[in-house]
């Protein structure tokens, strides 16, 4: 049976018809005597400022970016073993499409299942989602000598797409194994760049440090800051004081110092023969770091389950740890995305300051390549520092994008 | 009545949830206990192998170190230079901490407004700041901006009010004149005639049903006794002009430069976040209340002033408040530039061959002594603003 909506005869609403644009500045801009001041002042800001900004990015020197490119890249990564970097690219295009195809395809299904109207994600959404990425792909491009580099990212993005429509024709039994297809294709990137010959992550640099930092600093502290979370909900009172204890005393202090106990201070307490590489050093210190913030994410997730699904399901004869796995944090990791996404942003961010250690991440070699002999005391700080801030722009502002989308469409926070 | 005998079954110990409780909870406090003595016992171990000492003594040994911006001398003891640091970090704070309030504030309202470029240019800031880390944006005020103003033989002078060279920044200041203790004095009596003023205002107001205009009637008061206090005592508080003097600047406030980029910057970043807090949570009242403000006819001001802000502010101040904590925390990222603030120097003193880990615990617990005064406030501060409107 088909129910047919009411159909209600709608009134226009009563706007008063736009008379053109001077109607409309004279409402927007001009429509009080300090609004008009404040709008000539403004506009007269504004437009010195854009002047100077164009005057700058059509004067400056771009030779010092185009000549160190590939070091903002992926730091001092061998020049014979370019291939590496390129094999782990593709290796993460085809993860990132499967895995969105078949969320996608698992979305569909759930919605064709449940009647419900599903909108299928079209290229131009993900274009007009995604531009900010595109666009920085697109200007990192324009700094490249060679054709090569632009003739491989385009490959990377064809490669994407075709995992993206494969994953959304997955078969269902195939779908549920997604995650092990991520697992393998993360670990065959790991093993195209360090296998048979490579370099491991001491030797990483530029972007990609960073965002190794940035990925496995999060997936590896999860699961700490998980019990973490679970320990500061606990009913018994030393599991509580110990995740309490850990947590504020993490959360107390700036990120730049657990770094420093991580580079000068870890050697001292772990036993003698251990020698953890430097870069391994800061990941211990970050994941150490993340595992409190994370808990606290997790715990805001905990917290928006309501009592009454713990309840229904000591009603219904649960196991504590039933509850929890079936019914508690299916529901409380689903209402964490969003704040997770802003994690990774605050992290992305925070792995610049590897580079107070003389790390050599993306942040410092924008920085150290103004001390190269061609480029000393040129002044060049601006177009360098300019351009990594670029990078990390794009990617925060993309990701802050996507997790509002996501909070929308999860609908966390509405009350 | 039948009496039915009760028995009391008590489960096997393995599945009495008082056992288990008791159990996992010795065993959870023994691991850690275990794991931290292991560690202390590494600890102590690798320090005395390493020839290091293993309690604070070595505090009072010759620091080592210059300290840029201060008179300290290499020769004095560490913990001085680590109380000039302490110093250091608060004098970001104590500045930064209003300023980045004002600027969060102004920027957050200002995205709401009514006028199309305002609302967008407050928008561009707000979304370009907010996405790119602090510490690029510490490195680019002071290698981009700061270190390009001219040297210090060609300071930018603005007519002696302030001196600007790519070393100091320096700004006309006050010095105490004589007399400085008794107009203290005087405005301390100036300050509590203002407070009788106010109440009397305030009863007034509630007697009479007049207009109390408590704040202008306390402040009038305390400007026109100040001012009588200040001429009859011949002017106890003089100008300070900035003097560049060969090759240092004397009098008015001076700064090291690397002290007003980290300062700049890290309070245009905050800014940013608060921005976002404060435009949040004006639009988290409900929309009926900025309604019926205007159905009784409040200017936009006063609707702003007397009905929105001050149920936002009650959603607002405790993650205003945290950005406060992360503004504390962010000014160790001064180090990059080499101010000399708490990291700074802790990092400076461990490549000078002190014992880190003592080194890195005191920087560790100086940082956790601010973030718990600030904890401190924003509990009393919640705890406040629920009983004023609940």
């Amino acid at each position: 049976m088909t129910v047919e909506a009411p159909v209600f005869e709608e009134t226009p609403p009563q706007v008063e018809p736009a008379r053109g644009p001077m109607d409309w500045a004279r409402k927007n801009l001009f429509n009080n005597w300090y609004n008009s001041l404040l709008t000539l002042a403004l506009a007269a800001l504004v437009i010195w400022a854009l002047a100077a900004l164009l005057g700058g990015l059509l004067s400056a020197d771009y030779e010092i970016i185009r000549a160190n490119l590939r070091l903002f890249m992926i730091g001092e990564f061998p020049a014979d073993q370019l291939w590496r970097p390129w094999a782990a690219t593709y290796c993460f295009a085809v993860m990132f499409g499967v895995v969105g195809g078949s969320l996608a395809a698992g979305a569909r299904d759930r919605a064709n299942e449940s009647g419900l109207p599903y909108v299928r994600t079209t290229l131009r959404q993900i274009v007009i989602r995604f531009w900010p990425i595109l666009a920085l792909i697109a200007v990192v491009l324009s700094f490249t000598t060679t054709v090569t580099p632009t003739l491989l990212t385009i490959g990377a993005l064809v490669v994407g797409l075709g995992s993206y429509y494969l994953g959304r024709v997955l078969p269902r039994a195939v779908r549920r194994w997604t995650w092990l297809i991520a697992v393998v294709l993360i670990a065959a990137s790991y093993i195209s760049l360090a296998g048979f010959g490579g370099v491991g992550w001491q030797g990483w640099g530029g972007l990609q440090l960073n965002l190794f930092l940035t990925f496995a600093g999060i997936l590896v502290a999860f699961p700490f800051g998980l019990l973490l979370a679970l320990g500061r909900r606990s009913s018994l009172p030393v599991i509580r004081t110990i995740s309490v204890g850990y947590i504020e005393l993490v959360r107390g202090v700036p990120l730049i110092t657990v770094l420093i106990a991580g580079a000068f201070a870890i050697g001292f307490i772990i036993p003698r023969d251990v020698r953890p590489g430097f870069v391994t050093r800061m990941l211990i210190a970050i994941i150490a770091f993340e595992a409190a913030y994370i808990a606290e994410v997790v715990r805001g997730g905990l917290q928006a389950v309501p009592r009454g699904q713990v309840e229904a399901a000591h009603a219904v004869g649960l196991a504590p740890w039933k509850t929890m796995r079936l019914i508690v944090l299916p529901q409380a990791l689903r209402a964490t995305i969003p704040a997770m996404v802003g994690q990774f942003i605050s992290l992305f961010k925070d792995t610049t300051l590897v580079a107070v250690l003389g790390i050599t991440e993306l942040l410092e070699a924008t920085f150290v390549v103004n001390s190269q002999t061609a480029y000393l005391g040129k002044g060049l700080f601006v177009v360098t520092l300019s351009f990594a801030a670029l990078i990390f722009w794009v990617g925060c502002y993309t990701m802050s994008r996507e997790s509002r989308r996501l909070e929308r469409k999860l609908g966390v926070g509405e009350r | 009545v039948t009496v039915v005998e009760e028995t009391r079954h008590r489960p096997p110990l393995w599945r009495d949830v008082r056992v288990l409780r008791a159990v996992i909870q010795v065993l959870a406090g023994a691991a850690v206990l275990i794991i931290l003595y292991v560690l202390w016992f590494n600890l102590t171990n690798n320090l005395r192998a390493a020839g290091l000492p293993t309690g604070f003594d070595f505090l009072t040994q010759p620091l080592g170190v210059d300290i840029p911006g201060s008179d300290i001398s290499p020769s004095a003891p560490i913990w001085r230079g680590l109380l000039n640091a302490v110093k250091n970090t608060l004098a970001l704070v104590v500045v930064g901490i209003p300023l980045l309030t004002l600027i969060g504030v102004l920027v957050g309202v200002a995205r709401l407004s009514t006028n199309w470029l305002v609302a967008k240019a407050a928008g561009l800031y707000v979304e370009i700041l907010r996405n790119i880390p602090p510490l690029l944006i510490i490195l680019f005020v002071f290698n981009a901006v700061v270190l390009r103003f001219p040297v210090l033989q060609e300071s930018l002078n603005i007519s002696d009010l302030v001196i600007v060279n790519n070393r100091y920044l320096a700004m006309v200041g006050f010095t105490a004149q004589p007399n400085f203790g008794p107009f203290l004095a005087i405005m301390a009596v100036a300050l509590v005639v203002a407070a009788g003023v106010w109440w009397w205002r305030t009863r007034r107001s509630e007697e009479t049903g007049v207009p109390h205009h408590r704040f202008l009637w306390a402040l009038g008061a305390f400007t026109i006794l100040t001012l009588i206090g200040f001429f009859a005592l011949g002017g106890p508080i003089g100008l300070s002009r900035p003097i560049l003097d060969g090759r240092a600047l004397e009098g008015g406030y001076t700064g090291l430069a690397a002290y007003w980029a980290v300062l700049a910057a890290l309070i245009l970043y905050t800014a940013s976040h608060v921005a976002e807090i404060v435009r949040g949570s004006i639009l988290a009242v409900p929309r009926g209340q900025s309604e019926a403000a205007n159905a009784i006819a409040l200017t936009p001001f006063q609707r702003l002033r007397y009905v929105i802000m001050p149920q936002a502010m009650r959603i607002a101040i405790p993650p205003i408040i945290s950005q406060y904590l992360n503004f504390t925390k962010n000014t160790s990222l001064a180090i990059a530039i080499g101010y000399a603030e708490m990291t700074r120097i802790t990092f400076q003193l461990i490549g000078n061959g002190q014992p880190a880990p003592q080194m890195i615990f005191l920087l560790m617990g100086g940082y956790l002594i601010f973030s718990l005064i600030i904890s401190l406030i924003v509990n009393v501060v919640n705890r406040r603003m629920q009983l004023v409107t609940r």
